[in-house]
């Protein structure tokens, strides 16, 4: 009862958000100084591609590790799974809801090495999770 | 909050164009296609909340206090800044001219403005506010959603640096720590507005300074900061992310347990107030929560997000939090500044409950159609048999066309929510208005 009747001190709300506040505070420190990848090769053309897919904004459709739009696949791992035979196709020609957006041969292939990049980053397939009785999953 | 307004309404017939270019392939393509079309209606509705928001914060703040806020030319200048940089967004996004990032998905030069304008209402809020002791807990609320709105916004630009953006999973751990908190500080201005209003509809603050209170402010705080890890579950990022996440957002099951044990109170005074326009919009919301939340704590196990993820069930969780809490309780601000004590009853009419269920009945449909697409995409992501992905979005076409039907009947009730208040505050003296707002 005492919960929806008393107050709480000042001094007290003071402690727990300072708590609050430094505990995010290294938490994110930690997670920018220790970024989840360490090394990776540097692409400039996956690095291009990158720019290429923002400046298109692929990713009003398309997800990646599944975010992103609805309205196209998602294109994690598109490039071991289709190839890039066919994702070139594909990008040239458009389909019946994707427009045709008028690549050039060289933004085509910065995409597909920014694809390619993104494909051998890990799998998005969630049939190969394993599911944990704790709820958790393993990768 | 006239301009929120307006931009909703504009944000609503922009969904409604990308809702039908899913089931007629190519509608507009020429001129609109869907790469314009979403980023148009998910910053439209984006920015309808974030200056709905600041609007009831500004004008909440004065009835608070009794004192104008520190700066009247201040807030202008905000206002102006943000109009701008919203008119500049939308002619970027026509021409196609994109940052490409999701939800911020104009060029990230115009993010400069609204930092700036953000940065104005952090002074003139510091400014207006007399000091924190013995204050409410939406005085708390809202300089917290406004700290952390611009942290999370400053945050969410780390991807300009090639250090966070030259790898993938570097680049979207970062991308989804920022977006999950972003969403967690502007609930922090609403759910702080809406604490004050309704105190000042029942006429005795008897809550806002409680322990319990303070306790439930703590609580959305700690997942604000720690449950952003739900989003990204499947992204091959640091486990302890993924698991700090999910016990956080377990907590949640705290604010449901509230609701509930809370349920028979609430709607004996839903009996005693709910003659009033902004309490019906604040009691349509505390359903939509309870909802959401239960929907956000299934999200919320890995093993039952390995399922939803990547599907409408996600979508189904962002409209039921965007329309049926955020959206909702913005209007229930705007029914109670702009249309003043003495014409309240005028909105609480037999049309204004029409159009409140009409609202409700669609968006509940719209909400069961989103989730029936995903438990049929989620069915197809774990089949092993590869269909491909245009033959299972075909048979998602019912639940599509359901979706624009409800879409289309949630958009007119929330267009007859809405007409009324901006035609009542024109034919309203404008100085009047004027004087109320600020």
């Amino acid at each position: 009862m005492s919960l929806f009747i008393c107050t709480m001190a000042d001094t007290q709300k003071g402690i727990i958000l300072t708590t609050l506040v430094t505990a995010f505070s290294i938490y994110s420190a930690h997670l920018y100084t220790s970024l989840p990848v360490k090394s990776y090769p540097v692409n400039l053309d996956a690095g291009n591609g990158k720019q290429v897919w923002q400046r298109y904004n692929c990713t009003a459709c398309h997800q990646v590790y599944g975010l992103g739009g609805y309205l196209g696949p998602d294109l994690t791992n598109v490039y071991s799974f289709r190839g890039p035979d066919y994702i070139k196709m594909l990008m040239k020609s458009g389909t019946d809801i994707m427009p045709n957006l008028h690549l050039s041969d060289e933004e085509i292939n910065n995409l597909l090495a920014y694809l390619k990049n993104i494909d051998a980053s890990g799998s998005s397939d969630a049939r190969t999770f394993k599911l944990k009785k704790d709820g958790t999953i393993e990768q | 909050m006239l301009a929120g307004l307006m931009i909703l309404s504009a944000g609503l017939l922009f969904g409604l164009t990308g809702a039908l270019q899913y089931i007629v392939p190519g509608f507009l393509k020429q001129f609109l296609s869907f790469e314009k079309i979403r980023p148009l209606h998910v910053s439209a509705i984006l920015f309808w909340i974030i200056t709905g928001s600041s609007g009831a914060v500004f004008s909440y703040l004065q009835q608070s206090t009794g004192k104008k806020i520190y700066s009247v030319l201040l807030a202008r200048i905000q206002f102006y800044i943000f109009s701008v940089s919203i008119v500049l967004i939308v002619i970027s996004y026509c021409a196609g001219i994109f940052g490409g990032r999701e939800y911020w998905e104009f060029p990230p030069v115009l993010g400069l403005p609204i930092a700036i304008a953000w940065l104005l209402f952090l002074y003139n809020y510091l400014r207006s506010v007399p000091g924190f002791k013995n204050q409410p807990v939406y005085v708390w609320m809202w300089l917290t959603g406004i700290v952390f709105f611009l942290f999370t916004f400053l945050e969410s630009y780390l991807w300009i640096f090639p250090y966070f953006r030259n790898n993938i999973v570097n680049d979207m751990t970062i991308q989804w720590k920022s977006y999950g908190s972003m969403v967690g500080s502007w609930n922090m201005l609403i759910y702080g507005s809406s604490i004050f209003l309704m105190e000042k509809i029942r006429g005795t603050p008897s809550y806002s300074r409680t322990r319990l209170a303070f306790l439930m402010y703590f609580l959305g705080l700690f997942n604000l900061m720690f449950n952003w890890g739900h989003h990204i579950y499947t992204l091959p990022t640091h486990s302890y992310i993924k698991h700090v996440s999910y016990i956080v957002s377990m907590t949640e099951l705290l604010i449901f347990g509230k609701i509930i044990y809370q349920w028979k109170s609430s709607l004996d005074i839903a009996k005693k107030y709910g003659h009033y326009a902004a309490y019906s919009l604040l009691l349509a919301a505390d359903a939509w929560v309870f909802l959401t939340l239960a929907l956000s704590i299934l999200l919320s196990v890995p093993a039952i997000n390995v399922y939803t993820h990547g599907t409408h069930f996600t979508v189904a969780h962002a409209m039921g939090a965007t329309i049926g809490i955020n959206s909702l309780l913005l209007l229930a601000f705007a029914s109670d500044i702009l249309i003043q004590a003495p014409q309240q009853p005028a909105t609480a009419n037999k049309k204004f409950k029409i159009s409140l269920w009409t609202v409700n009945i669609a968006l509940f449909v719209f909400w069961i159609s989103l989730i029936a697409a995903g438990i049929q995409k989620a069915q197809w992501q774990m089949s092993t048999e590869k269909i491909p992905f245009s033959v299972m979005m075909l048979e998602q076409r019912p639940f599509f066309i359901i979706f624009f039907i409800a879409g289309l009947v949630l958009t007119i009730g929330l267009l007859l929510i809405i007409y009324p208040l901006i035609k009542n505050w024109f034919i309203t003296d404008q100085k009047t208005n004027i004087q109320a707002l600020l």
